[in-house]
């Protein structure tokens, strides 16, 4: 290496250190590092992305989460001893030990030893970590069995359009707007110039009228000339542009898809649908939502849960209060229906339409349903989506509305048991490109 | 003398790092300091966690674990629970330093001063670091060792890979040789070598294999002579060169890990006398300057904080202990030889006969390449630091109900504290001595491995999990029944 060569003439401690600027070198070299680690706990990280989904709204599902593991989990075995046999170890800052002592020993765990030992197994403190939004989604996305295509759609961010709003006075220089920046300048220049003007205009007007005639009138004029030199040189020294007078062209981002959009989330809660159907119910309807929400620059949800009658409830309500008794799907259905003349003019709004349900009704009633949703909802709606939850056989609903689904292409539904077939019911909304 | 300081304020630039280094490096070859040339690099907070989590390697294959420490780093630092390292040294030829952006100008001519002087002179001169590393082909080895893990990757598949990574990982503590000197290597040779030995040891394994049982007494004789003939200490280097089923590959990385384990041991058994010395020249140095009128006050006074934070030793009580702090110990040592040969005292005399008086560089010097933490303490540790640091040695024998304090810091117990306090140093002693004592060849073909006991410690509760991870690249569908508790 170089060092054999130089030593000779180049005198020790004259050696030059070389200085490199690394700042700019990748910095994400321990990304892969990371995504192994992702993968290697993906069970305990999909188990707390699941529970965040529980515990979450579906309309603030775009989030990222913090995860924890048991640091037992991740610890890695070497050889090592246990706490037995014989041991002894030296510290600092004795105050009134002498030899011989004898005093109890400190409990295993807190005490001296403190954090370090922690790291190497008998902590039971958790590994928290935070993961991103597009690591949650990843992780919420994996057993819907999405398409590569409709993961990536969903999981990139809204793109925003800059649009032009008017001027501000500061900004960029390259959006410096010169022709508006040169009128205002001007105009100031006008507004504070103007009372030297107007003397000036006097003052010219009197040494005109004064002109020509005797000593004293020279006099006279010598100083209105001076005034007027004087009052030249003020207008002379007005800017003639300022930092005031600078309009730079503003621009403001605005969420491209530029109309909104209203969900109707359906479900019946009638004593035979559990916990675990109303979690698939739920991801149903997250898909949804996600769907929308990079669609549609607004969208409003609106939760009614049925079982003999209809009732519009909130989120929480929506997922976890319990009902019995019977179903009669057609209450839910009229309920949307009034809702909607209420309060979304399908002028204004796009519907959209999430049922879920265990399939059971009345069976009077389901034939009610299908000539509802065929002469009333599905005229005014862009879409309706119909899970039935892990039901062995069709049930009587199912029955009516396989007619509704041949009489309309935007109605879709969908048998489903697990959560990798609920993404076939929107394969079709989501062939679409977004508006 | 009286000159006017190279810099005031905190902002570091280019040119005044280069002015600090340029007088360092004076001030340095003044004391004598011997170092590889340096290679600064200044680099982001970013960066700095990315090297901290692949355990200071520049260059390093792809591991969960490393994205484990990157994480918790990550989180850490975010949350302001800690500040970064101040910096990362490698011992390297040319000596990498790693500088952050982040840092004050003092703090960054206080890192050259430690790193780029003291870490480096140490790698350079004492005798572990020249017995076990070669600085020269280091960055070269990791280099091959990424491409080649990388390669594997690539052709059997990344968790095959990870799954023996997690093994040798596991053993890497047990995979260096105490008592042979490791050959050079450079990439080339390494390339060269590694096919060379794939090919070879193919050839021979089926030694292992040519098992057929020809008579009884000829299997009785058999297991007399045992294999290997004497304990093997080196678990990763017996795996590597004698596993009948792993693949040329596998044998690869196994080496790998253990030369890189090999690499990391000296910084094992170095800790105190390491940061010691740097802690010891970075002080020195920036005094020198000082007392040369190149630093202002501002600069000094900045300076003294940190310093005084590094080599902070809280008390055995105090919440924030977590045991003895080698900066500080390592300091105090170093000092300390240099008061005895400057100022030494009565005791001082009867302490060191051979210290007291004599030439405190040449002396620091002596220590610094000839000992490691375990014999430096043993050496060097003084009554007077022993009474400074109130020093005492706690006995916990599960025999007994209570822990007895053994020795303090008086007449009767300097000898023995310094003795304990070596010995706690002892990597002997730190890890658990576990050997290959036989495997039985015309049997069952299992491996035994002994754990000779010392102070009747047992083995910790992830024993058996390492043990699972030894049968994976020994051999899969061969029983391997290790008895690694009865003997000892």
């Amino acid at each position: 290496m170089v060092s054999a060569g130089p030593q000779g003439f180049l005198k020790r401690g004259e050696v030059m250190s070389q200085l490199i600027d690394r700042r700019l070198n990748g910095r994400n070299k321990s990304a892969v590092n990371r995504r192994r680690f992702l993968r290697r706990y993906k069970n305990q990280i999909k188990r707390a992305v699941g529970e965040a989904i529980a515990g979450r709204s579906i309309t603030d599902i775009d989030k990222g989460e913090r995860v924890s593991i048991p640091t037992k989990d991740i610890s890695e075995p070497v050889f090592g001893h246990d706490s037995s046999g014989r041991r002894e170890r030296v510290h600092p800052g004795n105050r009134d030990f002498m030899p011989g002592d004898r005093i109890d020993r400190p409990p295993p765990a807190g005490g001296g030893q403190g954090k370090k030992a922690s790291n190497e197994g008998n902590g039971r403190d958790d590994f928290v970590f935070d993961i991103s939004q597009e690591e949650f989604l990843e992780f919420f996305f994996e057993d819907l069995a999405l398409p590569d295509l409709v993961k990536t759609r969903l999981a990139t961010v809204v793109d925003h359009n800059l649009v032009r709003a008017g001027h501000t006075p500061s900004g960029v220089p390259s959006n410096l707007d010169v022709v508006r920046s040169l009128k205002g300048a001007m105009a100031r220049r006008m507004a504070l110039g103007a009372p030297y003007r107007r003397r000036l205009r006097q003052l010219v007007a009197e040494l005109d009228s004064s002109r020509g005639g005797s000593e004293e009138r020279d006099g006279a004029s010598r100083a209105l000339e001076e005034e007027i030199a004087e009052l030249k040189r003020r207008i002379g020294g007005i800017p003639f542009i300022d930092t005031f007078d600078l309009r730079f062209r503003n621009r403001i981002k605005q969420p491209k898809p530029s109309t909104q959009a209203v969900m109707f989330c359906l479900m019946d809660v009638s004593g035979s649908m559990d916990t675990e159907r109303k979690d698939i119910a739920k991801r149903f309807f997250i898909l949804l939502y996600l769907f929308l929400s990079r669609n549609y620059k607004r969208i409003e949800v609106v939760f009614i849960r049925h079982h003999t009658t209809a009732l519009e409830v909130d989120e929480y309500d929506f997922f976890y209060a319990r009902e019995t008794g019977g179903t009669v799907v057609s209450s839910a259905l009229k309920l949307t229906y009034d809702i909607i003349g209420r309060r979304f003019p399908t002028s204004e709004w796009n519907l959209y339409v999430a049922q879920a349900s265990d399939g059971d009704n009345w069976s009077d009633d389901s034939p009610i349903c299908r000539s509802m949703l065929l002469n009333k909802l599905m005229p005014c709606l862009q879409y309706y989506a119909y899970v039935e939850i892990a039901a062995e056989n069709p049930q009587n609903l199912w029955l009516e509305y396989e007619q509704v689904n041949a009489a309309c292409e935007n109605f879709v539904m969908q048998r489903i048991k697990t959560q990798s077939d609920i993404y076939p019911v929107f394969r079709e909304l989501f062939k679409k490109q977004p508006a | 003398m009286s000159r006017s300081p190279i810099s005031r304020g905190s902002e570091w630039t280019f040119d005044l790092i280069r002015r600090y280094d340029r007088e360092i490096a004076r001030v340095a070859a003044q004391y004598g300091l011997d170092t590889y040339p340096n290679q600064i690099e200044i680099i982001s907070a970013e960066q700095m966690m990315d090297a901290y989590s692949s355990a200071g390697m520049p260059v390093g294959y792809s591991y969960w674990s490393y994205g484990k420490q990157f994480i918790a780093v990550e989180q850490q630092y975010r949350r302001g629970r800690m500040g970064l390292a101040y910096e990362i040294v490698i011992n390297s030829d040319p000596c990498i330093a790693y500088l952050m952006e982040e840092n004050t100008m003092m703090m960054q001519a206080l890192v050259i001063a430690h790193a780029a002087y003291g870490h480096n002179s140490f790698f350079k001169n004492n005798y572990l670091f020249r017995t076990w590393t070669s600085a020269d082909s280091v960055i070269d080895y990791l280099l091959f060792a990424k491409d080649y893990v990388a390669k594997c990757e690539e052709r059997y598949g990344e968790e095959p890979v990870e799954l023996l990574l997690d093994s040798c990982h596991a053993l890497m503590s047990h995979g260096v040789d105490r008592y042979k000197r490791p050959s050079r290597l450079s990439p080339q040779r390494e390339l060269q070598r590694q096919r060379d030995r794939e090919a070879y040891i193919q050839s021979q394994l089926n030694d292992l294999w040519r098992t057929v049982p020809v008579t009884q007494a000829g299997q009785a004789q058999a297991r007399e002579a045992r294999f290997p003939a004497e304990p093997q200490e080196n678990l990763l280097y017996f795996i590597e060169k004698n596993a009948p089923l792993l693949e040329p590959w596998q044998r690869e990385i196994v080496r790998i890990v253990r030369k890189i384990g090999q690499y990391f041991f000296p910084q094992r058994q170095t800790q105190v006398m390491n940061e010691g010395w740097a802690t010891f020249w970075h002080y020195t140095i920036i005094n020198h300057l000082y007392d040369e009128g190149l630093l202002d006050d501002g600069f000094m006074m900045e300076f003294v904080q940190s310093h005084t934070n590094v080599v902070f030793q809280s008390a055995f009580d105090d919440p924030r202990y977590t045991g003895i702090n080698p900066y500080a110990l390592g300091f105090a040592m170093m000092r300390d030889i240099r008061r005895v040969c400057e100022n030494p005292t009565e005791e001082d005399r009867r302490w060191f006969p051979d210290l007291a008086g004599g030439d405190w560089v040449k002396s620091l010097d002596f220590a610094m390449r000839n000992f490691k933490d375990e014999s430096f303490i043993a050496q060097y540790l003084s009554p007077r630091l022993i009474r400074e640091f109130r020093l005492f040695s706690v006995l916990d024998d599960d025999h007994n109900e209570k822990i007895e304090i053994s020795a303090i810091h008086d007449d009767g117990g300097y000898r023995y504290v310094r003795n304990a306090l070596a010995e706690q140093y002892n990597l002997g002693n730190r890890e658990p001595n576990i050997q290959v004592y036989d495997v039985n060849r015309r049997g069952d073909r299992s491996l035994t491995l002994r754990h000779s006991q010392h102070n009747r410690r047992g083995l910790g509760e992830s024993t058996e999990e390492v043990l699972t991870h030894i049968e994976s690249p020994q051999a899969r569908d061969i029983a391997v029944a290790a008895a690694a508790r009865p003997l000892g």
